[in-house]
Order: structure tokens, then C-alpha cells, then sequence
């Protein structure tokens, strides 16, 4: 591998950690959303507010973390997308202002604003995965010229991007509910548990069929990366369905114990069947990493901070999630 | 210039959006910035007093100061990542040439808002489970790495201010870095000390404001006055040293950015025996309006009436600061309400060390809620002195901001949605902040006893208040 190779490793492992945790901060949500007026509904939501309240600012750092390192390692390829892609990503940057603040805000607010921030909380919960992900499907189908300066709608109204939006919104909430499923466990909440368990299981057909509708669209649209999922990233696209029908049959036996890694691993698979798909591209067939990487200097700079940040901040990222499995933290 | 249509999206008007709407966004975040800073600093003393000397007060202040520090946190959060979101979206011309030589910053960055996040966490959520001085660890890495987040970001500003660490090959992009030479370029230091203890002073005498506000309103039980000096004392150690740091950091403005320095002082020609203009305006190449002390900046800016200044007319129309006046009245209210704060400080000092006490006259307490709004005002008033005295460079001597501004059209209707957004974010926090306190106002006027274990008598209630 070399040094421009791991700089953008290390940037997959931001993608791939945010697309998990990320991703299921904004599921929660979005089952805050439809889960409707009931007392099992509020029950839900206790829950939901339980499993992320300690944890989403720290997850939201993956995205800071991402796009750190794509404008310090790679600044062509970070002008070129947001110079292109600005129109869903500026929408994303207002669901990431909504979402947190409809979190922050819904507690503390007094009874009559409480209902409207929760809303705002879901309604954008779902929206800015659904952006994101028309972000990553319009990269890679390959709309973003390298010198940026693409289409500003065309460029992701397109199937694939759509698709990659849908896919998204549905990964996020499969993850959410599995996550949830296992909270519900550990709180001793049965009911809650088959609640989010027939969730999970409706959104893993969901996501899957979004999965192949998305790479049957790539095969048109985007040749390169579906050659590159059916070819090098194929043994990663098939642990990705395996992992997920695993967890699927584990859902459905009511198996508690291991369903939170399959449904982890089901979601890093895709993310890196994709890294490899799309090698040695960083924006498929425009710009390679190579071409877009930034001053060696710079790339060993990265690589250290990334060593460092993963010394001290894993283990106290460790830490927050041991408490809060333990319930020491409420 | 407002009056440019919003539809035609020129370069120059477009331009102009952005750097509204980049300024707002920076303008709004930056309060909450103080408040990620200081805030778990001072909540911290608070919980400190309380776990050392059993102090019911302190300890009830603490609690609830890390609620108000969750949701400040929260709202500084999304809107820093507007912030990242923004560097690329409007200016990803300067992102696509210096990205790779002073993103490096924010990559530290990220390490500390992680620390944050994580600690914030355990800190606010573990109150009732984790034991005492352990509880009191665990927001220890708060306040550190606050500090250590402002000074990544502070560098990376710095380097726009004076770049430093890098070669340019010939296509113009960054051929060589030397990150060490771009983390401590000569304006890191100043900036990031400034802005550090103008963090505790904006915290300190913001919150302390909210206290004095409720003492002169009667409530001046023990809670209250402890509510008021934890904060107000932060805020009046950090005035006087903020006075001399201000002092350091002109000088080093007058080194190494004498565009800069010759708009905020409103100097014209260069020479020396330049005069000390406070206040007035700057336009045809004099100073009007203005009270002039004569040989004053040459003075400060290197302790002789000899010193030479550059002035405006020496650097070249199209390098030099756009707006003289804006950046020139903007340093003059920084720095006179600093001394103002410097004065509140000083009368608080001194009637503390003779009485124990603070000053009977409620003019003091009506200063220290005026005091908070004005260490904003000039916490603001810094910031567009920095901003607006880079202009027109985005990187100074390498990039001018319209070369880096971005060619989206449709900027001005952004601008206007975001004002509208945040306006509604910075009046619900408000309202969230109010809510808290009216709620934990009336959990202690439930269980008066409970509530203030160690105060003297309470005062006879008030008839509105009287259940």
C-alpha cells in the first residue's frame, strides 16, 4: 500500500465509523418519528433518547473527522465535490443543525414547543442521511469532473444517487433498530425488544432491496464502480449480504446476542467493497488518489494525527460506551 | 452595497454573500466557542468548592451550570460543523490550493472536539452514579481540551493572517509543507492567548451577568451571590491580563501586519509621530470626527514617538483593508470596553480586599448585567478587526477571498435562510436557557430549605412570588 493509499484508508475508516454510529443516531431518529402516539410510542423514545443522548456529539466528530481529512489529504477532489455537489450538501448542513438542535432542544423545551422541536428532530434525522447519501452515489457514479464545477442539480438527481439516498436512510434505520434492540434487552424491556425487532427485520428486506436496485442503477450508470463491486469488491459485497442475512435470521430467532456486530459488519463491508471498488479512484474516473492527494508532508501529518487520535481517544471513547452499557450514566 | 439585487449573482455580489454569510455563521459560533472554552472551567471551580468544602450552593451551581453547558455545547456543535461545511461550499478556491498546508490545524482539532464530546458526556450524564471526586475528574479533560481545540483552530486563522511553512510550485498549488512552521506561524501565540482569556472574560461576566441580574431583583440569597462571584471572579482575573496581552498583541499586529494595523489606527501616511486617534472616521486619506492624542501610537507601537507606522496611502489601492472606518471603530470599542471591564474589575477588587463583600450600590450589580452583553460586543468587535483587517487577502500575499469564493450562484438566498435559521436557534436557546432557570427557580422556592442548607434566613417572600 502506499502512503497516499493508507491516507485514504484512514479516511474510509472515518466514512466507514460514521456511516455505523452516525448512521444510527440519525435511525433513532427517524423511529422517533413514525413511532406515533401511544404509551408504547413514548416508551420508544425513552429509549431511543437513553441509547444516544450520551453518544451522538461524540459520533457526529466522524463527520468532522471526514471532512478534515479530505480537504487537508485531498483538497482537489474536496473542491471539486463541494463546488459541484453543494445543493445536497448544504441541505445536509441544515438537517445537522436541525437534528442536533431538535435533540438538544426538545427536552428542555416547556410542554406546548416540545412536540414541533421532536419533529424537527426526526423529520430531520431522516433527510440529511438521505442527502449524504445522493452525495456519495453522484461521486460514484462519476458526476464530479475533477476540477469541480459539475452540474449543480443534475449531478445528483440521477438514479443512482437517489438509490444511494434511499439506501442510506434505510441502512441508518436498520442499524438504529438493531442497536435499539439490544438496548431494549439490556434494559429489561421485552416488548420493546420484538417493537424494534420486526423494525429491524422490515428494514433489512428494505435496505437490501435499495442495495440491489442501487447496484443494478451502477451497472448502467456508473460501469466503473460496478465492475469494481463485482469483481475485486465482490468477496466484501458478499460478506456484506451474508452478515446481513445472518443477523436476519438471528432477528427473527429472537437472538439477541450477536446481531449488533452482524449488522455492523454488514454495513463496513459495503462501505469498504466500495474503497475497493472504486480504486485507485478517489473521484471514479476523474481523479485518482494519487492525483489528488496533498504534499507528503502533509500525508504523513495526517497519518500521525490519526495514530495519535486513535491512542487517546479510543479508549475514551471506549469508556463513554462501557458506562453507558452499564447505566452509569443517565 | 445591500441594495445589489439578489438575483444577479455577479462575482462581486457574490462575493460579498459570502462574506456575510461566512461572518454571521463565524459570528454566532464564536460566543458558543467562549462557552466551550470557559464554561466547564468554571462550572468545574464550582464543583471543586463544592466536593472541598461540602458546599451544598457551589455544588447545586455546578450541576446545573453542565445542563446549560450540554445545550451550549450541543448548539456549538452544528454549528461548528456549519463551519467546515461552509470552508468548502464558499471558499473552495483557498480549500483547493492551501488545504493540504493548513487543514493540518483542523485535523488536531478533531482530536480535542472528540475529548470534548466524550468527557461532556460522562461528565453530564454521570452525575447521580459516578462518585464524587471522580465525577469531578471526568470533566478535567473537558476543560483542557477546550483549550487545546481553540488554540488548532486559532492556528489555522493565524496562518491565513501571516502563512507561513510552505513552498509553492510553479502551477501555484503547495509543493513542500513544513507543519510546524504552519501550526506555530508568528500570529499563533497572540491570537490564541487573546482569544483564550477573552473566552473566560465573555463566559465569566456573561454568566456572572445572568446572577447580578437576579440579585437586583431581590433574590440575593446565598446561591445567588455564589452564582455571581464564581463566574464574575474567572472574569475579573482574566480583564487585566487580557489589558496587557491586548498591548502584546498590537504590537505584534504593527510587526507583522502593518496593513492591518494602519486601518485599525486610521493611519494615512507613513511616518513617524503618528497620533492616537480615538473614535471618527476614516475617508480621503484623514481621520475626522476623532479625538487625537498626539505621538500616542508611534508610542505604544514601539515605545518612542520616533517609531514609524505605515500608513494607508504606502500600501498599494488594491491591497489595502476595503472598509478603514469599520475595522478602525471596531478595535476602538474592543479595546475601550475592555477597559471598562478593567474598571468594573478593579471596583469589585478593591471593595472586596476592604469588606468581604461586593459594593452596596446597586450600580455595581446594573455594571456587571451590563458587562456580559458588552464583553460580546467585543469579543465580536476583535473577531471583524481580524477579519475584515485581512481583507482583501483570504491568505495574505497569496490569495485575495474573491479568487478564492466560490462560483454557486444563489449565495445571498442562502444567506438570508441561514439569518432566519439562526436567528430562530439563537432565541429558542435563549428561551431553553430561561426555561432552566425559571424551573430550578421554582424547585427552590418549593423546597426553600433544601435548597439553601447553609444560607442565612431567607428573606420574607415577595407578594408576587408567595405561594
Amino acid at each position: 500500500m502506499s502512503k497516499p493509499d493508507v491516507v485514504a484508508a484512514i479516511l474510509w475508516i472515518g466514512v466507514t465509523l460514521y456511516a455505523v454510529f452516525g448512521g444510527a443516531d440519525f435511525g433513532a431518529g427517524m423511529w422517533d418519528l413514525v413511532a406515533g402516539r401511544s404509551d408504547r410510542a413514548e416508551r420508544a423514545r425513552a429509549l431511543i433518547d437513553h441509547s444516544i443522548a450520551p453518544v451522538w456529539e461524540a459520533n457526529h466528530v466522524w463527520l468532522i473527522f471526514v471532512l478534515v481529512v479530505l480537504w487537508t489529504a485531498f483538497p482537489p477532489a474536496f473542491s471539486a465535490v463541494m463546488t459541484t455537489l453543494y445543493v445536497p450538501l448544504a441541505l445536509a448542513a441544515l438537517g445537522i443543525v436541525l437534528r442536533g438542535s431538535g435533540f438538544a432542544f426538545r427536552h428542555a423545551l416547556p410542554g406546548p414547543v416540545r412536540a414541533p422541536a421532536t419533529r424537527v428532530f426526526g423529520i430531520s434525522s431522516l433527510l440529511t442521511p438521505f442527502f449524504m447519501g445522493t452525495v456519495v452515489g453522484a461521486v460514484a457514479s462519476g458526476e464530479v469532473p475533477a476540477g469541480g464545477g459539475g452540474d449543480p442539480i443534475s449531478s445528483w438527481i440521477g438514479i443512482v444517487p437517489l438509490t444511494t439516498g434511499v439506501l442510506f436512510v434505510a441502512a441508518s434505520a436498520y442499524v438504529a433498530a438493531v442497536f435499539l434492540v439490544r438496548d431494549a434487552g439490556a434494559a429489561g424491556d421485552e416488548d420493546l425488544g420484538d417493537y424494534f425487532g420486526r423494525r429491524a427485520l422490515a428494514m433489512a428486506v428494505i435496505a437490501g432491496g435499495a442495495a440491489v436496485a442501487g447496484v443494478l442503477a451502477l451497472r448502467s450508470d456508473a460501469r466503473f464502480v460496478y465492475d469494481g463491486l463485482t469483481g475485486p469488491g465482490l468477496p466484501l459485497v458478499i460478506a456484506s449480504g451474508l452478515c446481513g442475512l445472518g443477523a436476519l435470521v438471528l432477528l427473527a430467532r429472537r437472538v439477541t446476542l450477536a446481531i449488533r456486530p452482524l449488522a455492523v459488519a454488514a454495513v463496513a463491508a459495503v462501505v469498504w467493497g466500495f474503497f475497493v471498488a472504486q480504486h485507485p479512484y478517489m473521484l471514479p474516473e476523474s481523479l485518482t488518489i494519487d492525483e489528488a492527494v496533498g504534499v507528503s508532508a502533509t500525508q504523513t501529518g495526517v497519518i500521525i494525527v490519526f495514530v495519535v487520535a486513535g491512542i487517546v481517544c479510543l479508549p475514551a471513547f471506549g469508556l463513554l460506551y462501557l458506562l453507558a452499557q452499564r447505566r452509569a450514566l443517565e | 452595497m445591500l441594495e445589489v439585487s439578489p438575483l444577479i449573482a455577479d462575482s462581486a455580489s457574490n462575493l460579498l454573500a459570502a462574506r456575510y454569510q461566512m461572518a454571521f455563521t463565524l459570528g454566532f459560533h464564536i460566543i458558543l466557542a467562549c462557552f466551550g472554552v470557559a464554561f466547564p472551567a468554571v462550572m468545574l471551580i464550582a464543583e471543586y468548592r463544592g466536593r472541598k468544602h461540602e458546599d451544598e450552593d457551589a455544588l447545586r451551581l455546578a450541576r446545573r451550570w453542565s445542563k446549560a453547558v450540554a445545550v451550549l455545547f450541543a448548539v456549538g456543535a452544528v454549528s461548528g460543523t456549519v463551519l467546515s461545511f461552509e470552508l468548502g461550499l464558499l471558499w473552495p478556491g483557498m480549500m483547493d490550493r492551501f488545504g493540504d498546508a493548513f487543514g493540518i490545524a483542523f485535523a488536531i482539532e478533531g482530536i480535542f472536539f472528540f475529548l470534548e464530546a466524550i468527557f461532556i458526556a460522562i461528565y453530564i450524564y454521570g452525575w447521580n452514579r459516578l462518585p464524587g471526586w471522580a465525577h469531578f475528574w471526568s470533566g478535567v479533560p473537558i476543560a483542557i481540551s477546550g483549550i487545546g481545540g481553540a488554540l488548532s483552530v486559532i492556528s489555522a486563522n493565524a496562518w491565513m493572517n501571516t502563512p507561513a511553512g510552505f513552498t509553492l510550485g510553479p502551477d501555484g498549488r503547495v509543493a513542500d509543507a513544513d507543519l510546524v512552521d504552519v501550526i506555530f506561524n508568528t500570529s499563533t501565540f497572540h491570537e490564541f492567548v487573546h482569544m483564550w482569556v477573552a473566552a473566560y472574560m465573555v463566559t465569566g461576566f456573561l454568566v456572572a451577568s445572568v446572577y447580578a441580574v437576579a440579585m437586583l431583583r431581590g433574590r440575593r440569597d446565598r446561591y445567588h451571590r455564589l452564582g455571581f462571584l464564581i463566574p464574575f471572579t474567572v472574569a475579573a482575573i482574566a480583564a487585566p491580563i487580557q489589558i496587557v496581552v491586548g498591548d502584546f498583541v498590537a504590537r505584534d499586529v504593527y510587526e507583522d501586519q502593518p496593513a492591518k494595523f494602519a486601518a485599525m489606527e486610521c493611519v494615512y501616511e507613513s511616518g513617524p509621530d503618528q497620533a492616537e486617534h480615538l473614535g471618527g472616521i476614516c475617508t480621503d486619506g484623514e481621520v475626522k470626527g476623532d479625538i487625537s492624542i498626539p505621538g500616542a501610537n508611534s508610542l505604544l507601537a514601539g515605545f518612542s514617538t520616533e517609531t514609524e507606522v505605515t500608513g494607508l496611502n504606502s500600501i498599494p489601492a488594491d491591497e489595502q483593508p476595503p472598509t478603514p472606518t469599520t475595522i478602525h471603530l471596531a478595535f476602538d470599542a474592543m479595546v475601550a470596553i475592555g477597559f471598562a471591564l478593567l474598571g468594573l474589575a478593579l471596583w469589585f477588587a478593591i471593595v472586596w480586599r476592604r469588606k468581604r463583600n461586593l459594593p452596596r450600590t446597586p450600580w455595581f450589580l446594573r455594571a456587571a448585567a451590563a458587562a456580559g452583553v458588552a464583553a460580546v460586543v467585543a469579543l465580536e468587535c476583535g473577531w471583524m478587526v481580524t477579519e475584515i483587517g485581512r481583507q482583501p487577502w483570504i491568505v495574505v500575499g497569496f490569495m485575495r477571498t474573491e479568487e478564492a469564493v466560490t462560483p454557486a450562484e444563489g449565495i445571498w438566498w442562502v444567506f438570508a435562510f441561514t439569518l432566519a435559521i439562526y436567528v430562530a436557534l439563537g432565541l429558542i436557546t435563549a428561551v431553553v436557557l430561561r426555561g432552566m432557570a425559571r424551573r430550578w427557580r421554582e424547585a427552590d422556592e418549593a423546597e426553600p430549605e433544601l435548597a439553601a442548607p447553609y444560607s442565612p434566613p431567607p428573606p420574607p417572600p415577595k407578594p408576587e412570588t408567595a405561594p
